[in-house]
């Protein structure tokens, strides 16, 4: 028996043809992906802080293939992606949530859904996004699709007192975690089918300040790190009811912590085998914690404070980048030997790191150089440099299918 | 004879208090820089606030400028707020206020 074709292609020709016939006429389109019929699993964001717009990438040839403009304040912006890849969804520090199409590079939505806030996070299901809010204190929950407004979660951890929220993931089951900077806490939310939370549990003292979060790639283990002492706060997700336990009660070990010239960030996982990579706040130190036993089995001392600690996909590097004054530099770590194997100078003001999900290359953003470069993760060639005004984050589609990203 | 130091100290006095002209433009430009991107990391690239409060003159103005100057000096114990004195001069640090409190350094 014959096959029988697609009744509705992925890319619709026709479409593209107008386009194309548009572009020539110099209607519409600063650039237009879908008039080629493509994949987007080699695209990107890059976000342009000072300007309010995003450059998007494509890591197959290294280039910025266009910028969408309109998003408002992107100090601090991040981005989740939907399921197919196509959409990004990035979080404003204005409370802005913008959902941008990557094919014809264009805004499809944007909201102003609270005052200030720091991140978001897309459910497991893909159905949901949520952003974690400063102002006001709290957690809203939005429908992918269209952005409409699903639920709100102030984070009331008093009468009348709501918490900044930092350190929102999504976990198995279509939760949220997150976790409370003013209070010390950390909640997770069960949400319902209508994206609505149909519970929520809270976990108190779990230590001063805590800063960021992050979630293992199996989505078991939520670590929020402190900024108000030393150490971090575990969750298994797994097991709730065993609560929070405090890890690496003491790293500084009674040294004096040193100003924190930058807010080291908890993103991804830095993972070799069984052990982990996180900052050490206030110290240029990286440690090393064992998670089967989640004891600290070593330290590295480092450039600087750092900011991202980051694994190559395999785990064999770490790549960490440095708080202000040592922003200008990037060391890697061999993980097998603890070693820093590489020091490079990629120039003022390097905010971000991001790995191809295969790990040949790393995307780098030099705000004050206004470039963006990817190296070769194994010469440390620099194999692209890329002009973008301001660069801050770097977000490639593979995150669509990372827990926690 | 006695009126020597006394000039002297009146000009050191009138030149403290034009440290604005003491500042290369290039200064000006890095510490615009500076307020804006590492400043606005945690006080917003717009200065309306984040995980510090906001920097914006409707704020600001109610702040007497020797505290504005000693935060940003001497940082603020207790919360992430650190000490600038190592990388800017009281000069610098009294120059960043003016502009804060004048809303000059804010991106049109």
């Amino acid at each position: 028996m014959p096959r029988q074709p697609h009744r509705t292609p992925p890319c619709r020709t026709g479409h593209a043809r107008l386009k194309r016939a548009l572009l020539l006429l110099g209607l519409a389109f600063p650039f237009a992906l879908s008039a080629d019929c493509r994949g987007t699993g080699d695209l990107g964001v890059v976000i342009e802080r000072m300007d309010g717009a995003v450059g998007i990438i494509e890591t197959t040839h290294d280039r910025l293939l266009g910028e969408v403009q309109g998003l408002g304040d992107l100090s601090h912006a991040s981005t989740v992606f939907s399921h197919d890849e196509r959409y990004a969804f990035v979080f404003g520090r204005d409370g802005g949530l913008t959902k941008i199409d990557l094919l014809e590079g264009r805004i499809v939505r944007r909201i102003l859904q609270a005052g200030n806030s720091i991140g978001g996070a897309i459910t497991q299901d893909g159905r949901f996004v949520a952003v974690s809010n400063y102002r006001p204190g709290g957690v809203r929950i939005f429908r992918s699709d269209t952005l409409e407004p699903v639920a709100d979660i102030p984070a009331e951890y008093a009468p009348g007192k709501r918490s900044r929220v930092v350190g929102l993931v999504d976990a198995p089951g279509n939760r949220l975690v997150f976790s409370l900077w003013d209070a010390g806490e950390i909640w997770v939310a069960q949400l319902g089918p209508d994206g609505r939370p149909v519970r929520l549990r809270k976990f108190r003292g779990i230590g001063r300040q805590p800063y960021d979060g992050l979630i293992t790639p199996d989505g078991r283990y939520y670590l929020a790190g402190l900024f108000g002492e030393d150490g971090m706060a575990l969750l298994d997700l797994w097991n709730l009811d065993a609560g929070v336990r405090r890890i690496l009660p003491h790293y500084g070990r009674g040294e004096r912590r040193l100003p924190v010239y930058k807010m080291p960030h908890l993103e991804g996982w830095a993972i070799a085998g069984r052990e982990a990579w996180v900052p050490a706040v206030g110290h240029h130190a990286v440690l090393v914690v064992d998670t089967l036993t989640w004891k600290e089995v070593a330290r590295i001392p480092v450039h600087g404070q750092p900011v991202f600690v980051m694994a190559r996909p395999d785990g064999r590097q770490v790549w960490v980048n440095f708080a202000f004054p040592d922003n200008d530099t990037i060391q890697v770590i061999d993980t097998p030997t603890r070693r820093i194997v590489k020091t490079l100078r990629p120039g003022k003001a390097v905010l971000h790191m991001e790995f191809e999900p295969r790990g040949e290359e790393v995307w780098v953003s030099v705000r004050d150089r206004n470039r963006v470069l990817v190296y070769d993760t194994r010469t440390f060639r620099v194999r692209a440099n890329i002009p973008i005004r301001h660069p801050s984050g770097i977000f490639l589609t593979a995150r669509a299918h990372r827990t926690g990203l | 004879m006695k009126s020597a130091p006394i000039l002297l100290a009146s000009l050191l006095l009138a030149l403290s208090s034009l440290p604005a002209q003491a500042l290369s433009p290039q200064r000006r430009a890095e510490l615009k820089n500076l307020v804006l991107e590492d400043c606005g990391a945690c006080h917003g690239s717009r200065l309306k606030g984040g995980l510090g409060p906001s920097l914006l003159p409707e704020r600001l103005g109610r702040l007497p400028d020797a505290l504005l100057e000693q935060t940003i000096l001497e940082g603020r114990p207790g919360t992430p707020m650190p000490p600038w004195k190592a990388y800017l001069t009281p000069e610098e640090a009294r120059w960043i206020v003016r502009q804060l409190k004048q809303g000059s350094l804010l991106p049109h």
